[in-house]
């Protein structure tokens, strides 16, 4: 075959040397610097620190679905309900704190825990009652937005304890809450993904499940575990977005998935499963976050801006599709 | 000394019954040949053996003990090594990751945090093996899926090999490599054979079975139904006990040109 006599150019080395020393792919990184380059010539609001501050401050939260849409895609499976998890959270916390009266600490593990409990949920049933992904998070999709409304009784619930507000609106040294936690969260799913045998295996899993399985990897058991993560991962970011807003919004996250899951495949996250890297999907989520935050600065209207990202998102699968239809006819 | 010993190991899915109670041993050192018709039930068998799928009912000793409660990863560990036909590599990893899957070596991050990957060493012992083995491969830092077919089979041999099992099975290891490369494959088994390690081979490809096993099982609907020492059979014998008797003269040497 040629292609294994053949020299690769410098390009190609350059990329494979990314990948596999960094988990990233170049190009989601040149698209992000092109990106935004163009918004700092058309626009002179976009290069400034409290702009910086802001792309940030709007990644969070998506980001950490982002973190939560990666591991799920990369273990080869799919969560469609990560933003209605996330609405979920955010009025569990809400109620909790503000109805009930209990402590903000009590508030804060509702969100997770109820976020970790609807992916629990997930898990059992991709698993055990063999419905697929796709149709399981879809369900889940409906199930947690309408206990949300049930639980809010349709209404966003107000008047939060202030430490709770803290985690949305404080700024340490000048740095908002959402994105020290944003900024952790990831550094921590970056190495557990890259560099732990959990993350090793999701991986393996999510590439080949009869390997995993051949290999002695507790396949049912680790799906769980991953939807489990997934769903804590919305709550968490239920309780940022809830922090942030002051209110538990029963409407909050909606379609939310739809840019979650387009950061981690921009981001190289293999849409089959096999190939992730939390990285590549923060880079993949930062090039949402300035997107927006361009479009915005150039008051182009949000309804664009949705329909913006989804096109972005069929566009990546595309360019992946095409990559891997060209190697394979080599 | 039997180091493998299945009795009476019934396994059906649904409604369709594969294996109607084997009976199988093998020796520490033993290589056997397991051949029969498609659908006789010898991938399933093996499976059984691995621990993949769970024998509905019957027993399973390895070593002296009973395995069948076992799940794969710790049958593994107590030394069954399995080279599927579809050498079930995960082809976006790359070669220590497919190696070590399910073993991979850890140590401490910054000498506080178990659980870590250590990399450099098995990217190391990976070359190591490969290089054991007498194969070339490009790199072993590329994903396993642009390898050729053999380059791919010498990473699944590789898996099998690295961790000292005491038996291993190859489910037609020869099926679809080229000339030269089916005789490293049988190198490699007299070669496991002389470091006391026992092999169990299914292959469709006679010749290959008749020059290196010591017995050959035949196994027929579901049953073991012929156990014939290599040595005192022949090629026409085992052709007939594949299709259960009749005229198979011009089958046998069919067989034996092949």
């Amino acid at each position: 075959m040629a292609s294994e006599t053949a020299q690769p150019g410098f390009w190609a080395r350059v990329q494979r040397a990314s990948v596999e020393r960094l988990h990233i792919r170049l190009e989601s990184l040149l698209v992000l610097v092109l990106l935004s380059a163009a918004m700092a010539l058309l626009s002179p609001f976009f290069l400034s620190l409290s702009n910086f501050l802001n792309i940030l401050l709007a990644t969070s939260t998506i980001g950490v679905l982002a973190i939560a849409a990666t591991f799920v895609i990369g273990s080869g499976g799919l969560d469609l309900s990560l933003g209605s998890v996330m609405g979920l959270a955010g009025v569990a916390g809400a109620f909790v704190a503000v109805n009930l009266g209990w402590p903000s600490v009590f508030a804060v593990i509702a969100c997770i825990l109820a976020g970790s409990i609807a992916g629990y949920i997930n898990g059992q049933l991709v698993t055990r009652a063999f419905v697929p992904a796709f149709i399981v998070t879809l369900g889940m999709l409906g199930l947690a937005r309408g206990l949300a409304l049930v639980i809010s009784q349709g209404r966003a619930i107000y008047g939060l304890p202030p430490e709770i507000v803290y985690i949305g609106q404080g700024r340490p040294l000048g740095i908002p809450m959402p994105v020290i936690i944003f900024v952790l969260t990831a550094i921590v799913a970056h190495t557990v993904l890259a560099y732990t045998r959990f993350g090793r295996h999701t991986l393996a899993l999510g590439d080949s499940e009869g390997a995993a399985r051949a290999a002695g990897i507790r396949v049912e058991q680790h799906r769980r575990i991953i939807y489990t993560l997934s769903g804590a991962l919305a709550g968490l970011a239920g309780l940022l977005f809830t922090a942030r807003v002051n209110a538990g919004d029963p409407t909050a996250g909606i379609n939310y998935e739809l840019t979650a899951i387009t950061a981690a495949i921009i981001g190289g996250t293999n849409l089959f499963g096999g190939r992730a890297s939390i990285l590549g999907t923060m880079i993949g989520a930062l090039i949402m976050g300035v997107l927006q935050n361009g479009l915005t600065l150039l008051a182009v209207q949000s309804y664009y801006q949705q329909m913006a990202i989804g096109a972005v998102l069929i566009l990546a699968v595309f360019i992946d599709q095409y990559q891997v239809r060209k190697k394979s006819r080599v | 000394m039997t180091l493998l010993s299945l009795h009476k190991i019934r396994k059906s899915f649904g409604a369709v019954d594969v294996l109607h109670g084997v009976d199988l041993s093998v020796a520490a050192g033993e290589v056997v040949g397991l051949v029969g018709d498609n659908g006789a039930g010898k991938s399933t068998l093996m499976k059984t053996i691995t621990g993949i799928y769970r024998a509905d009912t019957g027993s399973i000793e390895f070593d002296g003990k009973d395995i069948l409660a076992l799940d794969p990863g710790q049958r593994r560990r107590l030394g069954i090594e399995m080279i599927y036909q579809d050498l079930s590599l995960a082809k976006q990893q790359d070669v220590a990751s497919n190696i070590f899957l399910g073993r991979e070596p850890t140590k401490r991050l910054l000498g506080l945090f178990p659980g870590f990957v250590d990399k450099t060493e098995m990217d190391r012992q990976a070359a190591r093996m490969i290089e054991r083995l007498g194969a070339h491969l490009p790199s072993i830092s590329r994903s396993v899926g642009s390898f050729s077919g053999g380059q791919q089979q010498t990473v699944a041999i590789a898996r099998a090999l690295t961790f000292n099992p005491k038996l291993v099975i190859m489910d037609e290891p020869t099926a679809a490599l080229a000339v030269r490369e089916v005789q490293s494959v049988l190198d490699l088994i007299r070669r496991l054979k002389s470091e006391g390690i026992a092999v169990i081979l299914i292959s469709h490809r006679l010749n290959d079975v008749l020059s290196v096993t010591d017995r050959i099982v035949v196994l027929r609907h579901g049953r073991a139904d012929a156990d014939l020492v290599t040595a005192k059979t022949n090629m026409n014998e085992v052709v007939s006990r594949i299709v259960g008797g009749g005229d198979t003269a011009a089958a046998a040497a069919h067989e034996q040109r092949g």
